[in-house]
């Protein structure tokens, strides 16, 4: 091997010039290689960061939702509030008093508490709610009226923050907003054992309330289901039967290039467009009652037709040609060897796509607000036209209340939504992959 | 009777027609025996009554749904005291309200007026009318059709045939089903446009500075200044969007590229699902994440630097944006990358091109075109984004290019207008749809020209 | 100036290294005819396997490449002819299941040594591909493409010399030198085909590898390349992979037949076309398989 010379324009052959000039060149071009996979690699932590950052912060706000404080009260169920005249009606049980017997359970509790506006703090610790359930529980079984019975009763959001930690007990009174006496009864009722933090079972059966301790997310799931119902009930067929149409039928014309792009391009609308078209439509035009899952599920199908006819036609595209063939080699007509054919191979897929897009028109929700799916509901809606919310709605109107429990709520029902989506995702994914095929 | 009731009535009729006609293309021939002189199979007589039967009279019982609240307002509307039917369209809309509580029995009979009370008499009785003209209209139809088909059945008719005709005409009308609802969004947008266009000029819309939508309720209310130059909501929906694409473009482009060149399949096939994930996430989440746990983060953040930075800055938006739009720029920019033939790539390393370089000189330049696509795609996302910017951005129009103050947008002020119960023909409802106007204009050009620089891209490759 | 293998030699334990004796074969029995070595050779390879995961490609090969001659490897498709070639320069690296042991030394340094960078080696063992594959730039860019990234111009009037040289070195310039801004892609197959041998040259390799050149082009492109190799044999060391007998026969002086996996028969054109001494050689020769 050849060294160098001192005048390498002269004495250098081009193959020796090559080999110094690149000698030279590795270090700076190995320091930039580094740079380029370092640049990467952040670039994959960062989004994986966000992923990991979103998560913690929703489960860490949300986790507290799933347990609720109840108060443990001695209820007596005096017959002279409840039936003051005998009779067993229960219409006039039903319009009685019920609030009074919480608040003579507390009084009873707390026998050395007087003045009015010390019982009337005492009456706060107790949820307003709590007198729904016993009005239920009375009119479930009227035999009730007379006995007694220890009951567990919803208590107030604030007695519910502080028991989950969310307000500092070191804050001078009026910052805290719950004051010193509160919290020595509340630490009584603690040490009693009759103060504790349960099951929240009325989160997933209630719906709506101004109250947080007593909102749930029911009434929003409720509506979730009917309308997504609606949706996949219309969206499906039309979806496939475009498909349908599209891959087996259509001519290569002008007019089939104009629907798939229309397709297409549908698939990438804002989907705010598509609630304007749903207000101005189905709302003015033809009349439809606001705010009802079946005008909600309506627009939901506009927006996902377009994702269900993609992935059906791609469903239908992987089917071999030899099929189809064969099938009308034997005399099938088209049609039947779509339906008999060409349909059921092409099944699993189109299913996983229709999965996939419930899953999307579940989150959806901008173009809803715009057909009124953001009144405060508070009923649980039963059929297809009476006012409802869904889920991601519901989020967002809880996220603008002001109250501090409502945070805790919000969270709450992001992880019932999320736990939706994953399982509607994670069920296509084992779809895909027990059904999928390779020709 | 009820619809629902008469939809089932219909439903059963329909399978009764069906068992009708396929008996009857028995019957003609002698028995199951004999079937094989029938030109299809009998099921197909029968589908063919069936359908005869139900299609029809289902779509004029559809139409006729869609148009009777319409018509029952308005003779309502007529039979009314004249003094009434001259009041403007909210005052009317008002008095229609009180009726129809009253007909669902929502507020007591006493406290309505007179002429309410007539009205809503009137109304139920009109109604009950609709429904029982309905109902005899589509069993009329549905009857008359599917004896006729049930008659004309005959050994020779070839039922497979026209079942399969009206088969295909189904999937026709489901395929158009996406051109109307492109028809009906231009339609109906534009229409209500133009409507506003009447009350507020275009270049005034288009071109105007100030944004502030309130209109008069009475004509001399005070404080009714109704401006409607849409510019301050252009520059927020930019700033917002250009944040969010600053983000979104730097990390996305990154990740793709390293996990299509230089990741272990293992590591891309965890990694790149978990991005997916961004893409999944309903866009509420997003938007109290940005709410209320990035704008106080970003407020603190200034406040500890000396910064006023809004609780609802743009740049808490936009970076909450630019996080979801992450997967999209990296999910097709991916996409763009694998599809680049290997053959370029070794060309390069033949050369000896380090793999950094061979990606920044080679493979990127010809994915570039495809990716290109992507962002505008990307871009369009973000501009039409709803959710997080209606919790987390500003409410007040703000012309201004600081990402720490809060602007408003586009798709902001359209939620704001029509949420709530105005009434249809205010010019504030109104400006709603210019703006969704606009707003669908802008991100139909950017879809066009993006999907048809991918399709380009793509066919250069296959 | 023998260095010594390193320690990725297998099996046969002889000191081996550029001058000694070829070693014994192996299980399949096969030993290579004719002479491997030559006087003063560019490229030394001892007891080359290569294993595609479990599937074998690559049976003991040893063989010597010299300076400023053509070796043409011929054979039936698949035997291996493609696989040893990018084992010279390393680009069976790009290959995940790809596994390479013996010995490969460019001028007594083995390539699959640490010491050896890879981008070194490849700017020195240059590769003309099957399917012309010029980049998605204009003519100048493509050319200039390497001298770029290894910094061999120092500025444009000296980068714009060694395109014009490489051009014209190639047999292209008089056709391109107007249209330069053009995209490659542009160009018909021929003309695609010796940019890409333009663009090598720019780089100014010891030795230059192709595989198939000529395959997808047709036969008046074929024959311009083919005398374009002669050319270039004054300046390079060439490996020559092809199909055609005919082709090896015009443009090599060396020939080797490979037949699956293993190097049958070594030996001067003249002589392996005349007189081939194997009987797999002969066979492939006269046609009775191939």
């Amino acid at each position: 091997m050849s060294e160098p010379t001192l005048t390498p324009a002269t004495a250098e052959t081009p193959a020796q010039r090559t080999r110094r000039l690149v000698e030279k060149s590795l270090r700076r071009r190995y320091r930039a290689e580094r740079r380029f996979r370092v640049y990467g690699i952040v670039a994959v932590a960062l989004g994986l960061g966000f992923v990991a950052f979103l998560f913690s912060s929703i489960i860490s706000t949300g986790w507290t939702v799933f347990q609720q404080s109840y108060l443990k009260l001695e209820i007596d169920y005096a017959p002279d509030v409840l039936d003051p005249d005998g009779s067993r009606d229960p219409e006039v049980i039903g319009s009685a008093d019920f609030s009074a017997l919480i608040k003579a359970a507390l009084r009873k509790q707390f026998p050395d508490v007087e003045g009015r506006s010390d019982l009337r703090t005492l009456y706060k610790l107790a949820s307003e709610g709590g007198q729904f359930d016993l009005r239920q529980r009375v009119l479930d079984d009227p035999r009730r009226v007379g006995s007694q019975e220890s009951l567990w009763v919803l208590a107030d959001d604030r007695v519910d923050l502080l028991m989950k930690g969310e307000i500092e007990r070191g804050l001078p009174e009026d910052v805290r907003g719950i004051s010193d006496q509160e919290l020595a009864w509340i630490d009584r009722l603690v040490a009693d054992g009759r103060l504790e933090k349960r099951f929240n079972r009325s989160f997933f059966t209630r719906g709506d309330s101004r109250e947080p301790e007593q909102a749930g997310v029911w009434g929003a799931v409720s509506g979730s289901i009917l309308t997504l119902f609606v949706t996949l009930l219309l969206a499906f067929p039309i979806g496939v039967a475009a498909a349908i149409y599209l891959e087996e039928f259509a001519p290569q014309n002008r007019f089939t290039d104009l629907i798939e792009v229309n397709i297409n391009n549908l698939a990438a609308v804002p989907s705010i467009v598509f609630g304007l078209l749903g207000l101005a439509v189905f709302i003015q035009l033809f009349g439809l009652p606001r705010s009802a899952p079946l005008v909600g599920g309506l627009v939901l199908t506009l927006m996902t037709l377009p994702t269900i006819i993609i992935a059906s036609r791609a469903a239908l595209k992987g089917v071999p040609p030899s099929i189809r063939e064969a099938a009308l080699g034997m005399g099938a007509s088209q049609v039947q060897m779509i339906a008999h054919h060409v349909l059921p191979l092409a099944m699993p897929g189109m299913l996983t796509g229709a999965i996939i897009g419930m899953a999307r028109a579940l989150g959806e929700s901008a173009p809803l607000l715009m057909i009124g799916m953001v009144a405060f509901i508070v009923d649980i809606p039963h059929g297809l036209t009476d006012p409802a919310t869904v889920l991601p709605v519901q989020v967002y109107l809880w996220a603008d209340s002001p109250e501090r429990a409502f945070l805790e709520r919000t969270s709450g029902a992001i992880l019932v939504l999320l736990g939706f989506l994953l399982i509607m995702n994670a069920t296509a994914v084992v779809l895909r992959q027990k059904f999928e095929r390779r020709w | 009777m009820q619809t629902s009731t008469l939809v089932l009535v219909l439903l059963i009729l329909t399978a009764v027609a069906y068992r009708a006609g396929r008996q009857r293309s028995l019957a003609l021939v002698g028995g199951v025996k004999g079937a094989k002189h029938l030109h299809s199979l009998p099921g197909y007589y029968g589908m063919l009554t069936a359908l005869w039967c139900a299609i029809p009279a289902l779509l004029v019982l559809a139409l006729w749904h869609s148009f009777d609240g319409r018509i029952v307002t308005d003779m309502v509307v007529a039979s009314m005291p004249s003094d009434v039917q001259v009041l403007s369209e909210d005052e009317l809309s008002l008095v229609l309200n009180d009726v129809r509580n009253l007909v669902a029995g929502a507020i007591p009979a006493e406290l309505a007026s007179a002429e309410v009370q007539a009205a809503a008499a009137r109304y139920q009785q009109l109604e009950s009318l609709s429904r029982l003209a309905a109902a005899g209209l589509t069993l009329s139809i549905a009857l008359g059709l599917g004896a006729f088909v049930w008659w004309r059945i005959s050994p020779a008719l070839r039922a497979r045939n026209k079942v399969e005709q009206i088969v295909k005409l189904g999937l026709i009308v489901c395929s158009t089903i996406a051109i109307f609802t492109t028809v009906g969004i231009v339609i109906s947008v534009l229409f209500e446009s133009l409507r506003f266009f009447q009350v507020v000029p275009v270049t005034e819309f288009l071109f105007g500075l100030q944004w502030s939508p309130q209109m008069a309720i009475r004509a001399d209310q005070v404080g009714s200044s109704g401006a409607f130059g849409a510019v301050p909501l252009f520059t927020g929906t930019l700033l917002i969007a250009g944040l969010a694409m600053l983000v979104a473009v730097p990390v996305g482009l990154f990740a793709a590229i390293y996990l299509a060149e230089y990741a272990h399949r293992q590591v891309r096939a965890v990694v790149k699902p978990l991005l997916e994930v961004l893409a999944g996430i309903p866009t509420v989440v997003y938007g109290f994440f940005a709410a209320l746990i990035v704008g106080p983060m970003l407020r603190q953040a200034g406040e500890a630097a000396g910064l006023a930075v809004s609780s609802e800055s743009a740049l808490a938006a936009g970076l909450v944006m630019g996080v979801m739009i992450i997967p999209f720029v990296s999910s097709l920019a991916d996409d763009m990358l694998t599809a680049v033939p290997q053959s370029l790539r070794d060309g390069s390393y033949g050369l000896g091109a380090t793999q950094s370089e061979t990606i920044r000189r080679v493979v990127f330049p010809a994915a570039l075109p495809g990716i290109v696509g992507g962002v505008l795609l990307a871009i369009s996302r973000a501009i039409g984004e709803t959710m997080i910017v209606v919790m987390a951005a500003g409410l007040g129009a703000n012309l201004t290019a600081n990402p720490l103050e809060a602007v408003t947008t586009v798709t902001t002020q359209i939620v704001t207008l029509l949420v709530g119960d105005q009434e249809f023909d205010s010019p504030k409802t109104l400006a709603a749809f210019a703006l969704g106007l606009v707003l669908f204009l802008v991100t139909l050009s950017l879809n066009i020209i993006a999907l048809h620089v991918v399709r380009k891209y793509r066919e250069q490759y296959e | 100036m023998a260095t010594e293998p390193t320690e990725m030699v297998q099996r046969t334990g002889a000191t081996l290294g550029p001058g000694s004796a070829p070693p014994e074969r192996t299980a399949q029995g096969q030993r290579t005819v004719g002479e491997i070595t030559v006087s003063n050779p560019v490229i030394v390879c001892r007891n080359v396997n290569v294993h595609y995961g479990d599937k074998q490609a690559i049976r003991d090969v040893s063989l010597d490449i010299a300076h400023n001659e053509v070796i043409a490897m011929i054979g039936p498709s698949g035997c291996g002819k493609s696989t040893f070639l990018r084992c010279l320069n390393r680009l069976n690296d790009t290959i995940p299941t790809a596994k390479v042991t013996g010995s490969i030394t460019l001028d007594g340094v083995d390539v699959y040594d640490r010491k050896q960078d890879v981008v070194q080696l490849r700017a020195r063992v240059g590769m003309v591909f099957q399917k012309p594959n010029p980049f998605p730039k204009s003519v100048y860019e493509n050319v200039a493409y390497g001298p770029r990234i290894h910094g061999l111009a120092g500025d444009r009037t000296e980068l714009d010399e060694i395109v014009q040289t490489s051009l014209m070195r190639a047999g292209l310039w008089e056709e391109v030198k107007d249209r330069l801004d053009q995209p490659g892609t542009a160009l018909s197959g021929g003309q695609q085909q010796r940019l890409c041998i333009a663009r090598t040259i720019a780089v100014s390799p010891e030795v230059i590898l192709m595989d198939e050149p000529c395959s997808a082009l047709d036969p008046i492109a074929t024959a311009r390349i083919e005398d374009l190799i002669d050319e270039l044999r004054q300046n390079y060391a060439i490996c020559i992979v092809t199909h055609s007998m005919q082709q090896a026969a015009r443009v090599s002086q060396r020939t080797a037949y490979f037949h699956l996996g293993d190097l049958i028969e070594v030996g001067s054109t003249d002589q392996i076309f005349t007189n081939p001494r194997h009987k797999l050689t002969e066979d492939y020769i006269t046609g009775r398989f191939g």
